[in-house]
């Protein structure tokens, strides 16, 4: 059996899934659209949580929550449903699948035979559509391939039972009501808000201040861990920031794109002007993962590396505290 | 990023045939999407943890062989682990799998635990038992 999804690529797994899911329950919104009014941009660093063997850093918020939120503000409602038992699993999905319904699932990396060897992590945070099943296969829209690809029986099991952090526990998901009307533009405006909250949080480890917070650690990084650990550190850190799924520039590209699409909705010319003060800033965290990997390259000559780059993170952090306070005008 | 300077590098990705997408501003500074082969930064700093593995793999190895450590900790390595993860897999407490570690507790063993640490590597019994480096 099989649905009629149609596959689109995404930059980010989960705004890629929500994006296609709604795409065919008839609601056309974009991936930035998604990811701009779910809140996605984000900074947090959890030194206390290794990732890796290395802090985890993280440019977006919980998995689930994006699509949560923009259910929230735009009314619609999505089921969801976790599983102790892998019979009970596979029933729910096939029985999806008779009923014409593509179903998001969570899964974890390791395990998905399609990706190259060096993505194959044990990251449980993954997200893609299933939409058909034959006798051996299931049929997989995964929204960060170009194409549609295929997972057999037992290997989309074992994706969905994977274990560790973020255990998905056979997560499926989809949309069961849309609204026939979505007030895009109130949507649009909370999810402004919330993130401008998120990144001008009061809190030393979340948003600008944790970026700065990053920016003092890499100054000490070689000196308290030795150059082989700092280095280890800062190409984690880097992977966090460009590796499939940001869309370039730890996400701040979408985010512009995101808010030159809601420029038009709400006739809203500054944010037009934001857009592109965006991917300046964007381009920015690309020029700081390109010194960065000379560091770890080891081809950096110069000599306080470590401290030239932790400089461009701090221009970086007040780049972006001056911006999100102008986007938090713009929209009052 | 303009569209022109979405970076083309061969990476891990491009070996594969495979292509991700990248938001970049086209002529008229508006938004579009494009496909990226890789990005040397990103590639680096992916080798360089693959390279981090390895070199887990090879000092795990190393114990094992002198009798520091059980085979569980280079299956381990090998499948990119850590005890947090093996543990989840295997239904263990964190200490349990530690004590595993332990050549001497590791001996005792009974297949039933065995067969579970066979399970999450996804090897036999055997290859857990009788290790071998090759």
């Amino acid at each position: 059996m099989e649905t009629n999804f149609k596959h689109h690529q995404s930059a980010h797994c989960e705004n890629g899934v929500a994006s296609n899911l709604l795409k065919h329950n008839g609601l056309n919104i974009s991936e930035p659209m998604v990811f701009g009014i779910g809140s996605g941009l984000f900074f947090v660093y959890l030194p206390f949580l290794k990732v890796n063997y290395a802090p985890a850093i993280s440019y977006r918020p919980m998995p689930g929550l994006i699509f949560n939120r923009l259910a929230k503000r735009l009314g619609l409602k999505i089921k969801r449903q976790k599983f102790s038992s892998e019979a009970n699993a596979v029933k729910a999905l096939d029985a999806n699948l008779k009923n014409n319904i593509p179903s998001g699932l969570q899964v974890g990396v390791y395990n998905l035979t399609y990706f190259p060897d060096e993505y194959r992590f044990h990251f449980n945070a993954h997200n893609l559509v299933v939409y058909g099943k034959t006798d051996t296969d299931y049929l997989i829209s995964d929204p960060v391939m170009e194409n549609v690809t295929t997972l057999t029986h037992e290997e989309l099991n074992k994706v969905r039972f994977a274990k560790g952090a973020f255990a998905p526990k056979g997560q499926i998901y989809y949309p069961i009501q849309i609204p026939e009307k979505v007030d895009l533009k109130s949507a649009i405006i909370k999810g402004i808000n919330n993130t401008c909250r998120d990144m001008l949080a009061p809190m030393p480890i979340i948003g600008v201040r944790g970026i700065r917070l990053v920016a003092g650690r890499i100054r000490k990084w070689p000196l308290k861990h030795g150059v082989k650990k700092a280095n280890h550190y800062l190409a984690q850190m880097v992977r966090m920031q460009e590796e499939i799924g940001t869309g370039g520039g730890g996400f701040r590209f979408i985010y512009a794109a995101f808010l030159q699409e809601a420029a038009g909705i709400l006739e809203n010319d500054t944010l037009k002007e934001l857009s592109q003060e965006m991917t300046i800033i964007g381009d920015l965290w690309r020029d700081f993962a390109v010194e960065a990997s000379r560091i770890y390259k080891k081809r950096s000559s110069k000599e306080d590396a470590y401290n030239t780059i932790a400089d461009q993170l701090l221009d970086i952090a007040n780049k972006e505290e001056v911006f999100f306070k102008k986007l938090k005008l713009a929209i009052k | 990023m303009k569209k022109e300077e979405v970076p083309q590098d061969k990476g891990n990705l491009s070996n594969k045939n495979m292509k991700e997408l990248v938001y970049a501003t086209d002529e008229n500074g508006n938004y579009t999407t494009a496909l990226s082969t890789g990005w040397e930064p990103k590639t680096i700093a992916l080798s360089n943890s693959i390279d981090e593995i390895s070199e887990r793999i090879a000092i795990a190895i190393a114990q094992v062989k002198n009798n520091e450590v059980s085979p569980i900790v280079y299956y381990m390595e090998y499948s990119r682990m850590d005890i947090g993860v093996l543990s989840s897999y295997v239904g263990m407490w964190q200490w349990r799998v530690k004590r595993h570690f332990k050549p001497k507790v590791f001996r005792k063993l009974n297949d039933n635990v065995l067969q579970k640490y066979a399970d999450a590597f996804n090897i036999s019994i055997d290859k857990l038992k009788n290790f071998k480096t090759d």
